[in-house]
């Protein structure tokens, strides 16, 4: 990067009332080929009741951002800096034991695959009443209790039987239900989904998301909902964030986004999905290039190397050298002016999408 | 469960039969008479006679195969006396029951392995835990390296080592033999001690590295990731989810160390001059004596089959995912 603009987003440190506010996080892992800068400058802000979508190409630091939230980081090689302010209690400077009491209480994670989420050795029932009894104080028979309302909640039928069941006993569907279960014995006031129904079928994933949904409303938590499923975000989230390259390089309500895109990286990955009124031969359009290397980010916009549009920038290179910053709520981060925007995304996008 | 022992066990004592038939059809396809080894130098031909009616060896070989199958569960009759079941005969060599025999050297290899096993067990899944769970700090680096150099040791080079430094030049401690448990359990102690310790030094050392990498290796899945997610503690997470995890392919190899030490430790006995099972079969085999090979290979592999069944039945403890049928 040759010149690094101010922090992305315009309130100061801290003053964000919001329930979650992420302000200017950076996440750095040191690897043996070198440092990765996994986020490089990430804000936003998520109040209760509210579903905030985080979209993006793996590697775009969605998961990271999350794993920071929970603390769940190798603290050996990464390197934090920021603010997560979760309801007044800043997450990165907490210890151990604080995060350990807000993990699984306050905050909770829904794993993208529940095979693997789930400890193959260790009941299911178990595995959900563990964190309530760690939580709550509950004795063992409570949280057995509490484990088969959690299941009957989540749907699975014969809960009181199927309690005592390992993980591997339980279809794929079953399985992810169990896995939300768990993640919201203690009723968390934030859930992070990671990919929720990346690893079920079609039906099953409708199902979920209606689950969350429902109990989203029952409970009032804020999710986090990360996913490159566009269609989920439609169904699922109020906000959009799209990241690239570790920063947020757009963000609006999902309708805004979606009906009226207004960067070049969003454009691709609304272009790049398949159309039910398409003809079957139609290709689909990739983004062309690779995303990239976070080891050495390009400088500037990191966009910029498979941009389209960056000739129509005014003023030489400006797209290379100058990191352009994403305003407070609705916005891209693009040295394109709101007017090439709307009149690109009118006359060469939108015919695109059909 | 039942049923899998069952057929276990019934698959092992079929194992065994063939292990015995091909061990006794081998044996006589050595050129030599047997009976010549055990008449000594000045043999008559009429001494020669009475050996091979009195080691049986005029029958044809499968009835002599049968007369020792029977043996085995019924006892057999000897000019030497009474054989009783299990009956693994009369040795060419010595003349003594070979039942007998080995129920007198297993005692110290039963020793040999208990204390060693002790050993390497603790100080090995303990050091890898600690390396596994101090990755990449000095600690993890100091046993990771230590282990591999010991893990390269041998028994034959690390015992004269020890013996000259521990018992030859400070005398801090006796030459190592062996005294019965029940006889003076202190002096049992005292004089294994020398052969636990450098007999598990290689052993421990494989189990360190085994016990971090099993290790690292669970902890990197997803489901320990998960339990900390819910908010459980570290050292709960470490070991409840990790560590049970781990253990599977560490029983794996325990099974096979195991039931090879049972079968005789031969290095360890041969450079601490103890008198085990590993030493009864090396002199078997060098004494061609069919007897007593027979009985020190059906013995070991018995046991060998013995700690796979063990092995398998805990597998299924471990993982619920593993059935027993």
């Amino acid at each position: 990067m040759t010149t690094l603009t101010k922090p992305e987003d315009a309130p100061a440190a801290g003053a964000s009332d919001a329930f979650l506010s992420v302000r200017d996080l950076h996440v750095r892992f040191a690897t043996e080929d070198g440092v990765v800068k996994a986020v490089d400058g990430l804000s936003f802000d998520l109040e209760r009741g509210t579903t905030l979508g985080i979209v993006g190409e793996s590697g775009s630091g969605k998961s990271v951002t999350n794993l920071s939230i929970l603390g769940l980081h190798n603290p050996l090689s990464t390197t934090i800096e920021g603010e997560i302010v979760l309801d007044g209690k800043e997450l990165i400077t907490a210890t151990e034991p604080e995060l350990e009491k807000l993990r699984g209480n306050k905050m909770a994670m829904i794993f993208q695959d529940a095979l693997t989420a789930l400890s193959p050795y260790h009941s299911v029932g178990r595995q959900i009443g563990e964190p309530f009894r760690k939580h709550t104080g509950a004795s063992k028979r409570e949280a057995r209790e509490r484990a088969i309302e959690m299941l009957e909640k989540v749907g699975i039928p014969h809960a009181k039987r199927r309690v005592d069941d390992y993980p591997h006993q339980f279809s794929g569907g079953m399985r992810q239900r169990a896995m939300i279960a768990m993640s919201l014995v203690c009723n968390p006031d934030l859930l992070i989904a990671d990919e929720p129904t990346t690893a079920l079928d079609v039906t099953v994933q409708a199902q979920i998301l209606d689950l969350l949904k429902d109990l989203q409303q029952e409970f009032g938590s804020a999710i986090i909902m990360i996913t490159h499923d566009l269609g989920v975000v439609a169904n699922m989230a109020d906000d959009l964030l799209v990241m690239y390259a570790g920063r947020a390089v757009e963000r609006g309500t999902v309708r805004e986004v979606l009906k009226t895109p207004q960067h070049p990286y969003t454009w691709g990955l609304l272009a790049s999905m398949p159309r039910l009124t398409a003809d079957v031969d139609e290709p689909l359009t990739p983004i062309a290039g690779a995303p990239p290397s976070l080891l050495n980010p390009p400088s500037g916009c990191p966009f910029h190397p498979r941009c389209a549009f960056r000739n129509e920038v005014e003023g030489a290179d400006r797209c290379v050298d100058i990191r352009p910053e994403l305003p407070t709520g609705r916005g891209a981060a693009c040295h394109l002016t709101s007017d090439q925007k709307s009149r690109i995304f009118t006359e060469t996008i939108r015919p695109r999408l059909g | 469960m039942l049923r899998f022992i069952l057929r276990r066990t019934f698959g092992a004592v079929l194992i065994l039969l063939l292990i015995s038939a091909f061990t006794f059809f081998m044996y006589y396809a050595i050129p030599q008479d047997p009976a010549t080894l055990a008449c000594g130098k000045n043999c008559t031909p009429d001494a020669l006679a009475i050996i091979h009616k009195n080691l049986g060896l005029d029958d044809p070989i499968p009835v002599q195969y049968w007369k020792f199958l029977s043996g085995l569960f019924a006892g057999r009759d000897f000019a030497v006396g009474h054989c009783p079941a299990p009956c693994f005969g009369v040795s060419f060599r010595d003349q003594q029951m070979v039942w007998d025999t080995i129920m007198d050297r297993f005692p110290l290899t039963l020793s040999l392995t208990i204390g060693g096993l002790l050993v390497f067990l603790i100080v090995g899944l303990g050091t890898g835990l600690i390396a596994a769970r101090y990755r990449g700090t000095w600690l993890d680096k100091t046993f990771s390296s230590i282990s591999l150099v010991l893990s390269s040791m041998q028994i034959y080079f690390l015992g004269p080592v020890v013996l000259g430094i521990f018992v030859y030049s400070t005398g801090w401690l006796d030459k190592p033999k062996y005294v019965p448990f029940s006889e003076n359990p202190a002096q049992w102690f005292m004089g294994l001690l020398i052969p636990w310790i450098v007999m598990s030094v290689i052993f421990t050392a494989n189990y360190t590295r085994m016990s971090r990498s099993t290790m690292i290796e669970q902890l990197q899945e997803e489901h320990v990731r998960a339990a900390r997610a819910k908010g459980m503690t570290g050292r709960y997470v470490f070991f409840r989810y990790a560590w049970r995890g781990s253990l599977i392919p560490i029983l794996t190899i325990l099974g096979m160390d195991l039931s090879a030490l049972l079968g005789g430790a031969v290095v360890t006995e041969f450079t601490f001059g103890l008198a085990g099972i590993g030493r009864l079969a090396v002199d078997s085999v060098v004494g061609k004596d069919l007897p007593k090979l027979m009985g020190v290979m059906l013995f070991s592999a018995a046991f060998i089959l013995l700690l796979n069944v063990i092995v398998d039945a805990l597998y299924a403890v471990i993982d619920p995912r593993v059935r027993l049928s």
